[in-house]
């Protein structure tokens, strides 16, 4: 076993942020782990613009911006990057074992960083009755099918949920010559930006069914319609208001959810709700040595605040190591 | 004669018949009208191997499931490689004046020949089962059940029958029956096949078969049944499979520990018409949720991660399984409703003995081989074999589905034991079977599938022709 003094778990711009903060503040070995064969986590998928605003006061794309990141970790001779790498386990005294192709590795570290970011809510957690046909994506699923592989998942599509990436995916379908035909949201309001909301559907044309909900899924093989019900302000079903909608995909998209069952295997506190960190304060855990950053500690909208919170998780490990040595 | 016996629908019972029948010299054909075998009944069920309690005690189900039961303890576990689990079911009571109901599923248990039934007090359920609720008074403890994953139940036997010899045929609905001068001409699939026996083991669709080969003789209902799936962080919850005293119609609403980790509850039993309704209802949910609270208030909606229905092929109350004089050749195994995963290879012994009772000689094969080796999956692993097993080859490092921790090593070795499409995969290894459905894995699953198969993403389904993932591939 070897001894390694910071590992981060994961690399998209939050595990990116705190092992550049954590080099600065002056940790000379950083082992960065990412189960993916490129940096970057989520936003190489997020190929709209809408990035960096706030941290290089300029409009980026979701890889343009990670892609400064990649830069600096790749030029910093302290940090090794091992892609491929998969966090198995973690134990409260912060032995790691990780699994990458060829080999299981196991390292004893002064200090960890979880920035294991989100993954999404699916139609199963909001109970969404009916057959299981193929044609149900997660709406994150279906961004990764249109961007990476440049695969268009169907012709006729409803989307649930209208947070930005229900908005966003939207136009995406859209913008491939799917046609979306609604919107649903069983909320009043919509979770996303204004902008979205104009520039994702007004342009084009999408309607938005605010206080509706999917009663049943059909189809055997293939999504062939939903049933949508309008509802009350209790959430009821509204009688005699259920419609039909023919369509074969159905992209659902109500939320995300931190992953942080590493962080449950070292025995930290988990809000069971949110399942995030039950902590003092931001980035801590309440093991100590242990921190969380990015979508891990909490669901972000915006990857220029993972950027500033995570830089200070790797400060926060930094002198954590520092007051460890002494 | 191409074959001595065909046998129609490869879910666990006609997988069990063909492995019992590859036993002996013989010429046996599979066939299977969905891309793969146990995509029917067998893939949606409880999972349970039931001791045999709750069944009348003259009924060809009961004797069935007993001997299905022992042969599963005695050999079938150990020969396939199976993650079988013997970890005891309980009867419980809400009342205390419901012990005589108890004592009568004991005497008809023992009856049957089912051992060790013993009555339990609230103590010693407190000790054993400390999240029951304050309602349940007492129970009865059978400690031969157990469970096990259902599909890769079938999938050992069709393997190790394959490797046996029998012909499978996949993507071969039987749709006409002609009769020849000893036997059958079957057109399946696009292809004709003669035979000498023709096995119905064709669980939904066993009344049309029966009637496609000139026995209209029973008519089969299909009864359904929701389940739900809770979260592997609920694995703990209980350590018995737990029943409510059953009802006229079914075993009632249970909580059921599964091989792989994540309990379930369920399920409903319903009839119903139509043979492809595998819709899950907000009442069928609300009416699990019931049933499960009442035995364990701290289970909550918010626990389910998954969900899913399946049908009951029930004919009367018991199995059908006969030889139909009016057809001579033709054998049937219908009507194999709960518990037919438990029974089919007791089904399949009764099966190969009326064969034999109508002119098959049943001779034994000298090769016969009874073993097969169990695969390699890193969720039931400890790591120091994970290890050994990524430094043997390196792709079991290679992580493909997170949350069930499936390499593209198992991937791979999945398809090439048989998978064709993204159920299979999940069937055999349990990626996409977690928390995110797929949401990380499912593109990476749709490549290897590519590269092993050469079939276009385009070409890449759910679970068979028109459950295609995606429309189109920009170019
Ligand atoms: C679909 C979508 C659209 C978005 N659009 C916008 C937008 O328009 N503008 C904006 O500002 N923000 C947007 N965001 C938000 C922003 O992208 C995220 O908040 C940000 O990417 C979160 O960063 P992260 O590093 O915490 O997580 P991620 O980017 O998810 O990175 C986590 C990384 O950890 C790795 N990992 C996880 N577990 C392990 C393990 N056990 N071992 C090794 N590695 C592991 C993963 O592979 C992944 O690479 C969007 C987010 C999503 C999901
Ligand atoms: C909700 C539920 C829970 C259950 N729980 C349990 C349990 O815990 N324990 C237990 O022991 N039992 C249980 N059962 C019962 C058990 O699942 C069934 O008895 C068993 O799976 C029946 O298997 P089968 O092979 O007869 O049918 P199936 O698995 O349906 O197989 C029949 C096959 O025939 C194929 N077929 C149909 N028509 C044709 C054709 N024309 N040509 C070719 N092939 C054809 C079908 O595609 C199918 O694959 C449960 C059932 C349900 C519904």
């Amino acid at each position: 076993m070897k001894d390694r003094q910071l590992v981060i778990v994961g690399g998209g711009p939050a595990g990116m942020a705190a092992a550049l903060a954590a080099r600065a503040a002056g940790v000379e070995d950083v082992l960065l782990l990412e189960r993916d064969q490129h940096l970057g986590g989520i936003l190489n998928q997020c190929i709209h613009p809408g990035f960096g605003l706030h941290h290089f006061k300029e409009e980026l794309t979701g890889p343009e911006y990670a892609d400064r990141f990649v830069r600096q970790v790749r030029s910093d001779a302290g940090i090794e990057v091992s892609l491929r790498s998969f966090a198995i386990k973690l134990t409260p005294d912060r032995h790691m074992s990780y699994l990458r192709p060829g080999a299981m590795e196991e390292v004893r570290a002064g200090a960890v960083v979880l920035a294991t970011g989100c993954r999404e809510r699916t139609r199963e957690m909001i109970h969404i009755p009916g057959s299981r046909p193929s044609g149900v994506y997660p709406a994150g699923l279906a961004q990764k099918m249109v961007n990476i592989e440049g695969w268009i998942p169907g012709r006729e599509a409803v989307i649930v949920g209208s947070g930005d990436i229900g908005l966003i995916m939207s136009r995406r379908m859209a913008l491939e010559g799917v046609k979306v035909k609604a919107v649903i949201e069983i909320q009043k309001t919509s979770r996303g930006l204004v902008r979205n909301v104009v520039q994702c559907l007004e342009d084009f044309g999408i309607p938005l069914l605010f206080q509706h909900r999917i009663s049943l899924i059909r189809g055997r093989d293939r999504v062939e319609a939903v049933d949508v019900v309008k509802v009350d302000d209790e959430l009821k079903d509204i009688p005699g208001s259920g419609f039909s909608l023919p369509c074969d995909t159905v992209l659902v998209s109500v939320g995300l959810i931190p992953e942080n069952e590493l962080l449950e295997m070292a025995g930290a506190e988990i809000d069971p709700k949110s399942n995030t960190p039950v902590a003092k304060d931001i980035n801590l855990t309440s093991v100590p040595g242990i921190f969380a950053c990015g979508n891990a500690c909490q669901v972000y909208d915006l990857a220029d605040s993972v950027t500033r919170d995570s830089e200070l998780a790797g400060s926060l490990a930094a002198a954590y190591l520092g007051g460890a040595g002494k | 004669m191409d074959y001595d016996v065909a046998i129609v629908g490869a879910g666990i019972t006609g997988a069990a018949i063909a492995r019992e029948l590859s036993r002996y010299e013989l010429k046996v054909l599979l066939l299977e009208k969905e891309a793969e075998p146990a995509f029917g009944v067998s893939k949606s069920n409880s999972g349970i191997i039931h001791a045999g309690t709750q069944n009348p005690p003259g009924s060809l189900k009961g004797r069935l499931c007993v001997e299905g039961n022992r042969l599963m303890r005695s050999e079938i576990a150990s020969d396939l490689g199976l993650n079988f689990v013997q970890c005891g079911q309980l009867v419980v009571i809400f009342d205390k004046a419901d012990i005589p109901e108890l004592e009568k599923i004991k005497k008809d248990g023992e009856t049957l020949g089912v051992a060790g039934l013993e009555l339990v007090d609230r103590a010693w359920l407190d000790r054993h089962e400390p999240n029951l609720g304050p309602e349940v008074k007492a129970a009865l403890r059978v400690p031969s059940a157990g469970i096990i994953s259902p599909y890769r139940f079938v999938y050992a036997l069709v393997e190790n029958a394959v490797k046996n010899g029998v012909q499978l045929k996949t993507s071969a609905p039987l749709t006409a029956v002609g009769k020849a001068r000893f036997g059958f001409e079957l057109t399946a699939g696009g292809a004709s096949y003669s035979c000498r026996f023709l096995v119905n083991a064709a669980g939904l669709r066993a009344d049309d078969i029966s009637a496609l080969a000139g026995a209209p003789s029973f008519k089969i209902i299909p009864r359904k049944g929701e389940e739900y799936l809770l979260d592997k962080r609920r694995e703990h919850i209980a350590n018995h499979i737990i029943f409510p005293l059953p009802s006229k119609t079914s075993k009632g609403i249970l909580i059921i520990k599964t091989s792989d980790g994540n309990p379930m509850i369920g399920p409903t039993a319903h009839d119903i018409e139509d043979k492809d309704d595998l819709a899950t209802t907000d009442e069928g949910l609300a009416e699990v949720l019931a049933g499960a609270r009442r035995m364990m208030p701290s289970i909550s909606k918010s626990d389910i991660i998954a969900y899913f229905a399946g049908l009951r092929p029930t004919a009367g109350k018991d199995f059908i399984i006969r030889h139909e004089d009016s057809v001579p050749g033709l054998v049937n195994a219908a009507g194999i409703q709960s518990p037919g995963l438990t029974s089919a290879p007791a089904i399949a012994v009764m099966v190969a003995g009326i064969l034999r009772d109508h002119g098959l000689e049943l001779k034994p094969k000298k090769d016969f081989h009874r073993l097969r080796p169990r695969p390699a999956h890193l969720f039931q692993v400890p790591l120091e074999e994970t290890r050994r097993l990524i430094e043997k080859d390196p792709a079991y490092g290679d992580i493909v589905c997170r949350c069930e921790l499936v390499s593209a090593q198992e991937v791979r070795d999945a398809v090439k034991r048989g998978a064709r499409t993204l159920d299979g995969v999940k069937f055999r290894t349990r990626a996409q079977a977690g928390r995110c459905h797929g949401g990380f894995c499912t593109t990476r699953i749709m490549k290897i599938m590519h590269e092993e198969l050469g079939l276009p993403v385009t070409g890449i389904t759910k679970r068979g022709p028109g459950s295609e993932l995606i429309k189109d591939e920009r170019k």
